[in-house]
């Protein structure tokens, strides 16, 4: 994290021009005005001093004030964290449920019609620009069929007038796009492991020793091959989750979500770089923790590395 | 099916598109042709692909974006490939104090998502240039090669052919690009081949969010943003560049597939 961390600051100051410049260079603003700014942001100390006390706040889960919103990044975060894990959570499950779904089924039937059908549909998926996709789901499940909304998290005039259970499908009905999008992208990527991962594992002795038992088919591959193939496709979870958040930025800007992709997409526009910079380190600490969850899960689901550490 | 032919003939049928761009287009690119009467036309005879918000020609955007799209790819390609196989080289090679170092680094970089990181170097400029989108795209880019080169450069290390050729009095800088870099070739160009996909769908992103190709260039990122605010009018405009960017990412998806297969003749 402290490599994260630097490495922003590396970059940031990389980039040609001051913060300030990009918000203050407007000619009426007297320079008096300008320098004070500088000054109250600690802008005019040496690039180590800024580093040093960069590094302090950051320990003491201080990420700096937003320039455009007035009130600490750290604050705003917070706000936004619980919308991008809820699309992501709900993006993984599709992912995973279709990808892996659709991965089974070409393994099993590996060079027939249907393997190549699949393919080509999962090969086009992870080829797609993900806000394309969005684009295109929203004009036409969202605006041509009206099926579903297509902004924000809830109905911005009759939420506050729903029964909880209402309320709880109202947020769900907002999610689906979004979280479609996101997950469908993914599912294209996870179903080309998951084929993979199922032909290596049916040409396995275990599975014609299984087969020779005189198992049932599906018994055998989905007791046998499946969980063996199935351990890839974890570490590939935790793989997933950069691409994923990447993903959010652009999908939460489509379908206007207010997570911290969209924070971070907003303020972009705006030059807030505390925003921005405070957005990517956030996005690394989730990533980290992804795949330490996904290290426990292998770690849970295959006996042979627990017994190696 | 040889899916090396395939990849081939497609990412050729591109590049030949996008040199001919010039000859092909039926007008110019950035030419607002009629601001009262040729805005969002349907695809006709005279504008295949329609006009846009601009009243440009969207086919001759969309050809002339070609060019820009993959250039960006295989030019942001280049600088990631090549500083990724020579972190990747060193840091295998050399291994030690300097190896920690240059894959904390890269651990760093894998961690913050892409984008993100993209987003933090592209905030504070104002009116980014071509050259430092590929700039900025090539060095945010490489440090998922330089992880794989370093694995392989770890495991060729012991070979015996290494072994040889230090015993016959060569240098180190000699036995790596002369020994190990040829035989480390391979998975470096399918990482290189699929990564052009992956960096057309990032610029496409980046236009998107408006910090990419400056305006009014025609990039395929740019014409589905150009044709976003007019979506339930004219939803040809998004269409054709999406369209577009998912053909060229499928080619070389395919082509980097297909080399990886007639490099490995296990999956054969």
């Amino acid at each position: 994290m402290f490599v994260v961390a630097t490495l922003t600051f590396v970059l940031l100051h990389a980039a040609p021009g001051d913060p300030l410049t990009a918000i203050m260079s407007d000619a009426r603003i007297p320079p008096e005005v300008v320098e004070q700014t500088r000054v109250n942001f600690g802008l005019d100390r040496p690039l180590h001093v800024q580093y040093v006390r960069y590094l302090w706040r950051l320990v003491h889960g201080d990420l700096g004030t937003s320039f455009a919103e007035r009130r600490a990044v750290s604050h705003a975060i917070r706000d936004a964290i619980p919308n991008t894990l809820l699309l992501a959570a709900a993006a993984l499950l599709i992912d995973f449920g279709i990808g892996v779904g659709a991965g089974i089924v070409q393994g099993m039937r590996s060079g027939t019609l249907t393997d190549r059908a699949l393919s080509i549909i999962t090969l086009t998926l992870y080829s797609m620009p993900v806000f394309w996709l969005g684009l295109m789901l929203l004009f036409g499940l969202g605006e041509r069929l009206d099926w579903f909304p297509v902004a924000g998290v809830t109905d911005p005039v009759t939420y506050p007038f729903l029964s909880p259970l209402g309320k709880i499908a109202d947020r769900l009905h907002h999610l689906v796009l979004p979280a479609m999008t996101l997950g469908l992208v993914g599912a294209g990527y996870t179903a080309r492991h998951q084929r993979a991962a199922m032909v290596e594992a049916i040409a396995q002795d275990f599975v014609r020793t299984a087969r020779a038992k005189g198992l049932r088919e599906r018994v055998v591959v989905l007791r046998h091959a499946l969980r063996n193939a199935l351990l890839p496709t974890i570490t590939i979870a935790g793989l997933a989750l950069p691409v994923l958040l990447s993903g959010a930025v652009l999908v939460e800007t489509v379908f206007a979500w207010p997570g911290m992709g969209k924070l971070a997409a907003d303020a972009i526009g705006r030059r807030d770089y505390p925003m921005v910079t405070g957005a990517a380190i956030m996005a690394a600490v989730m990533v980290v923790f992804g795949n330490l969850l996904a290290d426990l899960l292998t770690r849970a689901a295959d006996p042979r590395t627990r017994s190696a550490s | 099916m040889n899916r090396l032919r395939v990849g081939v003939a497609l990412v050729g049928a591109l590049a030949l598109v996008a040199l001919a761009a010039p000859w092909l287009a039926p007008y110019d690119p950035t030419a607002q042709l009629d601001l009262v009467t040729l805005r969002n036309v349907a695809p006709s005879a005279a504008h295949p692909l329609g006009t846009d918000l601009y009243s440009r020609d969207l086919l001759s955007r969309i050809l002339f974006g070609a060019r820009i799209s993959l250039s960006i790819a295989l030019f942001a390609m280049t600088i990631a490939v090549t500083v990724g196989t020579t972190v990747g080289l060193t840091a295998g090679f050399m291994g030690g104090l300097v190896d920690t170092v240059l894959m904390r680094i890269v651990d760093a970089g894998l961690a913050v998502p892409r984008l993100f990181l993209l987003l933090v170097v592209l905030v504070l400029w104002e009116g980014v240039t071509v050259p430092a989108l590929i700039a900025v795209l090539g060095m945010t880019g490489w440090f998922g090669t330089s992880r794989i080169v370093r694995a392989e450069v770890q495991s060729a290390r012991g070979r015996e052919y290494v072994t040889a050729a230090r015993a016959l009095g060569a240098g180190s800088v000699r036995i790596l690009t002369r020994h190990i870099l040829p035989n480390v070739a391979g998975p470096i160009i399918v990482v290189a081949t699929l990564g052009v996909g992956q960096v057309i769908l990032i610029e496409a992103g980046l236009s998107y969010l408006g910090v990419g190709v400056p305006q009014p260039t025609p990039s395929w990122g740019n014409i589905i943003n150009d044709g976003r605010h007019v979506l339930t009018v004219a939803p040809w405009i998004s269409t054709a560049g999406g369209v577009a960017i998912v053909l060229t990412v499928l080619a070389f998806s395919v082509l980097g597939e297909g080399v990886r297969e007639a490099l490995d003749p296990r999956r054969r």
